[in-house]
C-alpha cells in the first residue's frame, strides 16, 4: 500500500498543475508516506526522478525483470452461468424480452444460414464458405450494444452483425452466389460482405489490414464530431500481424474513438494459441499500448453487450480506444476448404457445442423468464429454414451480373487503357461465344464507365 | 525508418548544377549533374511567385487544407514541418488535428490514410522516403488500389494521396535514392504521379489530392530545394494520365520522368549539337495510367524511342512502354527501343556516378538508334 501511494504522489508531482492537489493527498496520507522516505528526504526524491522523455517510471535499485506470469492473467467478465442463470443481479442489463428475443433469433437465424450456406458449398453450389459456429454471440450481443450509425470492420467472421442490422438474407445468398444483385457485383469470394448503408465496411480477404484502417476512420468521425465510434473486429490470430500493431498503437497516441473487438476462438485455422502468442492473450496487449481492456465471455451475450456498452460510452465519450477479448471457441471448420479434425479433437469440439453454447445460453435464460419455450422454438426453426430456402432459390436462379464489369470500379472512371481491353474482350467473346458462359452472365443496359 | 542523414537535402543540393542560389558551388558528384529547366508560364497563369519543390508542394497542402475542411496532413515528422520542409508552417496554420506525426509505422500511416479516406475525409499522408514505403506495400497494393472494385463501388478510399520523395540524391545510397514507380503501375487501381518541377508538382498534386482514386505521388527529392522557377499562386489542378512535350524534334523520340526530364533535354542538345539529330523530349509525368496516346504519337513520327529512367532495368516501366509501343507502332520503328536506365543492382554509395543513366549514357543510346 504505502509504495502504491508514493507512486501516486510521484505521479501527481508530474504535473506541476496539480500541485496543490498534491499537498492534500500527501497530508492525508502522511504515514505511508514518511515511511518510504526515511533514508532520503521527499524532496531530493523527486529531484531525483528519472528526467528521460521516454517513461514516467522512478529509479530502483535492484535488478529485477519484469515477468509475464506476475499475475493470473485479465478475468473473464460473465454475466450468466452455463445454464443461463445470471450470478450478479446488478449485472443484467435487464434488456427487454423483444429485444433478447431479437438476438435470440438473429443468432439462429445465422447458425440456420450456416447450415445450408455450408451444405450447399458440399454439394458445389458455391465455391466457398465459412460458418461461424459457437461465436453467434460475440457478434450479436456486440451489434446490439452499438449505435446502428457506428462503423463496423470485421474480418470475415462477422455475419452475425449484419444480420442484428438486418441485412436481408437475399443479400447473403446474393453475395455468395455473385449474382447480377449482388453489391459487390460478384467480385469477391463468397462472405465477403459489405453494405454501406448499414455502415459495414467490405471485408477483405488480407488479415489485419482493417485494424490501421478502422483507426482512420475513427478519427475522422472525431474530427467530424458525429458522436459515433469505429467498432472493429478481428481473430486472435490476426491480431499478430504487424497492421494489429500499428493500429492499437495509432489509436492511442491519436485518441481515437475505437472498439478493437478480438474474438480469441483459440484457432487460426490449425495454429493453436500457444503458437500464437505466449503472453495474456490479446487483452494483456492492450494496456502496453495505454489502451483500457477487458476480457469477456465471448459465448455469454449479455456480458458481451455489458461490456460493449461500456467500451462504446468510453470511445464516444473520451475520445479513446478500447480493447475487447472476447473468448469463445471455434466450434466449425476454419472454412470449407478446412478439416479441422486433422489438428484437434472431435471430443473437444463437442465440449464446446453441447456444454457451453451462446445460443444455448440465451435460450436458457429466456426460458426461466418464459419467455420461449419448445413450441415457439419449432415453429422459428421451420420459419427461419424456410425463409432461408426461399432466399437461397432465389439468389441461386439469377443471372452472373454483366461480364464486363469486370472493368469497372478499378477507378472511379475506366482509363483509356482499360476500355481498350474492354473493347477487345469483346470483340474476343463475340468471335468465340462459344467458348464461354455467356448465357449465365446479365446484360447491362446502363453504360459502363 | 527514416532519414538517417540529419542534413540530408543541404548536403545534397551542394551537388547539382543549376540552382541559382548554388550555382557558385561546382558540381563534384556527376551522376546526379543535370541543369534544372524551368517551366515557362502562360499569361493564363495569372499572377506567380518564384517558389523552389518544397515550398510548391508546401503550397499545395496550405491550398488542399485551406479549401477542404476534411483534409488532413500525417506522417513521420511533418508536424515541425517535415525533413524536407514540406509541411513547414502548416500545423501552426490549421492546427494540431489536421496537421500531425504518427508513429513511425508506414503500414500504419498508409492503413490510417484509407480509413480517412473511407470515412469521407481527404487524407495526405507522408511516407518520409519512396525506399521505405514497401512496409505499406500490403495497405496500398492489396487494400488501397482494390478497394472501390471489390466492394461494387459501395466504398472507396479515392480521397488518400501518399506523397513520399523519390529518386537519386548524390549520395542517398541503397534506401535514400530508390524509385519503386514500377511496383506499383503494376497494381491496377492506384495512379501515380512524379512532377519535373515545382509548377507541375503544385497543380499535379492538387489533382492528386481531389482525384478520387488513390494517388501515390513522388517527389524527386534532389528537386525539393535545386528546382527553383515562377510558380502561378492560384489554385490549380493539372490534369492526371497526360504527358507533356517539352521540346518538339523529328528524328528520336526521349522519354522520360522526374529529374531524367532534365537530364534528357541537356541530351537533346547535346545531340543537336555533336550529332544533328533533333530529339522530340516527353515527360511522361502519369506512371499510371500512362498516356500511350502521345507516346505512341510521337514514336509515329520520329520512329525511333530511347526511355530512361533511374529505376533498375529489368521489369522497370521502360520494359511496359517499350513493349507497347512494338505492338503499336511496329511498322513506324526505325530501330530497336532503347531503355537507359540504371543498372539491375541495388542503388549504390560511392559507385553513384557510374550507376545512373546520365547523358552520356543518354546520348550514346541515340546514337545506336540513328546509326541502325
Amino acid at each position: 500500500m504505502a509504495s502504491r501511494i508514493l507512486s501516486r504522489v510521484l505521479t501527481l508531482n508530474n504535473f506541476p498543475k496539480q500541485h496543490s492537489k498534491l499537498q492534500t493527498f500527501s497530508n492525508l496520507f502522511s504515514p505511508g508516506h514518511r515511511a518510504l522516505s526515511t533514508s532520503t528526504k521527499c524532496f531530493s526524491l523527486e529531484q531525483e526522478r528519472p528526467k528521460f522523455p521516454g517513461s514516467k517510471a522512478k529509479w530502483t535499485e535492484k535488478l529485477e525483470f519484469v515477468h509475464s506470469d506476475l499475475y493470473d492473467g485479465i478475468p473473464v467478465y460473465r454475466v450468466m452461468d452455463r445454464s443461463g442463470q445470471v450470478l450478479q443481479a446488478d449485472q443484467d442489463p435487464q434488456l427487454p424480452e423483444e429485444m433478447v428475443v431479437k438476438m435470440y433469433k438473429s443468432m439462429t437465424l445465422l447458425n440456420t444460414m450456416d447450415k445450408i450456406l455450408y451444405e450447399s458449398q458440399r454439394q458445389g453450389r458455391i465455391s466457398f464458405y465459412m460458418t461461424n459456429y459457437g461465436e453467434e454471440g460475440t457478434h450479436i450481443g456486440s451489434a446490439a450494444a452499438l449505435d446502428p450509425a457506428d462503423l463496423v470492420y470485421g474480418q470475415y467472421r462477422e455475419a452475425g452483425i449484419l444480420m442484428w442490422r438486418g441485412f436481408p438474407l437475399d443479400s447473403f445468398m446474393n453475395q455468395c452466389y455473385g449474382n447480377e444483385l449482388d453489391l459487390g457485383k460478384g467480385r469477391q469470394m463468397p462472405v465477403h460482405y459489405g453494405t454501406k448503408e448499414l455502415n459495414f465496411v467490405t471485408i477483405s480477404s488480407p488479415l489485419g489490414t482493417q485494424l490501421p484502417q478502422a483507426v482512420g476512420a475513427a478519427y475522422a468521425y472525431k474530427r467530424a464530431q458525429n458522436g459515433l465510434c469505429v467498432a472493429c473486429y478481428f481473430g486472435e490470430g490476426a491480431a499478430s500481424e504487424g497492421d494489429a500493431h500499428a493500429a492499437f498503437n495509432f489509436s492511442a497516441t491519436l485518441e481515437c474513438p475505437i472498439i478493437f473487438f478480438c474474438r480469441n476462438n483459440g484457432y487460426a485455422i490449425s495454429t493453436p494459441t500457444n503458437e500464437q502468442y505466449r503472453g495474456d492473450g490479446i487483452a494483456g496487449r492492450g494496456p502496453a499500448y495505454g489502451i483500457s481492456s477487458i476480457r469477456v465471455d465471448g459465448n455469454d451475450v449479455l456480458a458481451v453487450y455489458n461490456v460493449m456498452k461500456a467500451a462504446r460510452d468510453t470511445a464516444v465519450r473520451e475520445n479513446r480506444p478500447v480493447l475487447v477479448e472476447a473468448m469463445t471457441y471455434r466450434i466449425g471448420h476454419h472454412s470449407t476448404s478446412d478439416d479441422s479434425s486433422a489438428y484437434r479433437s472431435v471430443d473437444e469440439v463437442r465440449f464446446w457445442d453441447s456444454t457451453d453454447h451462446p445460443i444455448s445460453r440465451l435460450r436458457n435464460y429466456m426460458a426461466l423468464r418464459g419467455w420461449w419455450d419448445e413450441a415457439k422454438e419449432g415453429e422459428w426453426k421451420k420459419q427461419s429454414k424456410t425463409n432461408i430456402m426461399e432466399s437461397f432459390a432465389r439468389a441461386e436462379k439469377k443471372l452472373k451480373p454483366d461480364w464486363r464489369l469486370l472493368f469497372t470500379d478499378v477507378y472511379e472512371k475506366m482509363t483509356p487503357g482499360l476500355k481498350d481491353q474492354m473493347r477487345e474482350m469483346e470483340e474476343h467473346v463475340s468471335k468465340y461465344k462459344d467458348h464461354y458462359p455467356v448465357q449465365n452472365y446479365a446484360k447491362t443496359t446502363t453504360p459502363l464507365e | 525508418m527514416r532519414n538517417i542523414l540529419g542534413s540530408f537535402v543541404k548536403s545534397a543540393v551542394r551537388h547539382v548544377k543549376g540552382c541559382s542560389e548554388f550555382s557558385s558551388v561546382t558540381t563534384i558528384r556527376h551522376s546526379s549533374s543535370f541543369t534544372y529547366v524551368p517551366d515557362t508560364l502562360s499569361s493564363s497563369d495569372g499572377e506567380s511567385t518564384r517558389m523552389n519543390l518544397f515550398q510548391a508542394v508546401n503550397n499545395a497542402m496550405d491550398i488542399a487544407l485551406g479549401s477542404d475542411p476534411t483534409a488532413v496532413v500525417f506522417g513521420e515528422d511533418v508536424a515541425f514541418g517535415g525533413v524536407f520542409r514540406c509541411s513547414i508552417g502548416l500545423q501552426e496554420k490549421y492546427g494540431k488535428d489536421r496537421v500531425f506525426n504518427t508513429p513511425l509505422c508506414e503500414q500504419g500511416i498508409a492503413g490510417l490514410g484509407i480509413g480517412l479516406a473511407t470515412a469521407g475525409a481527404t487524407a495526405i499522408a507522408e511516407i518520409q522516403f519512396a525506399d521505405y514505403i514497401f512496409p505499406a506495400f500490403d495497405q496500398l497494393v492489396n487494400e488501397a488500389a482494390k478497394f472501390r472494385y471489390r466492394c461494387g463501388n459501395e466504398f472507396d478510399c479515392g480521397k488518400l494521396t501518399v506523397r513520399t520523395p523519390c529518386g537519386a540524391v548524390g549520395h542517398g545510397a541503397l534506401y535514400h535514392s530508390q524509385s519503386p514507380e514500377a511496383y506499383f503501375a503494376h497494381t491496377p487501381g492506384l495512379k501515380i504521379v512524379i512532377p519535373r518541377g515545382p509548377a507541375k508538382a503544385k497543380g499535379l498534386l492538387l489533382s492528386c489530392i481531389r482525384s478520387n482514386d488513390p494517388c501515390i505521388f513522388l517527389e524527386p527529392k534532389i528537386l525539393y530545394r535545386s528546382a527553383v522557377e515562377q510558380v502561378p499562386v492560384k489554385d490549380y489542378e493539372i490534369p492526371l494520365g497526360k504527358a507533356d512535350v517539352l521540346v518538339e524534334g523529328e528524328n528520336v523520340t526521349l522519354l522520360g520522368w522526374g529529374t531524367q526530364v532534365h537530364v534528357l533535354q541537356e541530351v537533346a542538345q547535346l545531340a543537336q549539337d555533336r550529332l544533328n539529330v533533333t530529339c522530340e523530349v516527353i515527360d511522361l509525368v502519369s506512371i499510371q495510367p500512362w498516356d500511350y496516346e502521345t507516346i505512341f504519337n510521337s514514336v509515329r513520327k520520329t520512329g525511333r524511342l530511347v526511355i530512361a529512367h533511374e529505376a533498375p532495368l529489368t521489369c522497370g516501366l521502360g520494359a511496359e512502354i517499350a513493349a507497347s509501343v512494338q505492338s503499336n507502332c511496329f511498322l513506324h520503328l526505325e530501330a530497336p527501343v532503347q531503355r537507359v536506365t540504371g543498372f539491375d543492382t541495388p542503388f549504390p554509395h560511392v559507385f553513384e556516378p557510374f550507376y545512373l543513366p546520365d547523358k552520356w549514357r543518354c546520348l550514346d543510346a541515340i546514337k545506336r538508334v540513328v546509326e541502325y
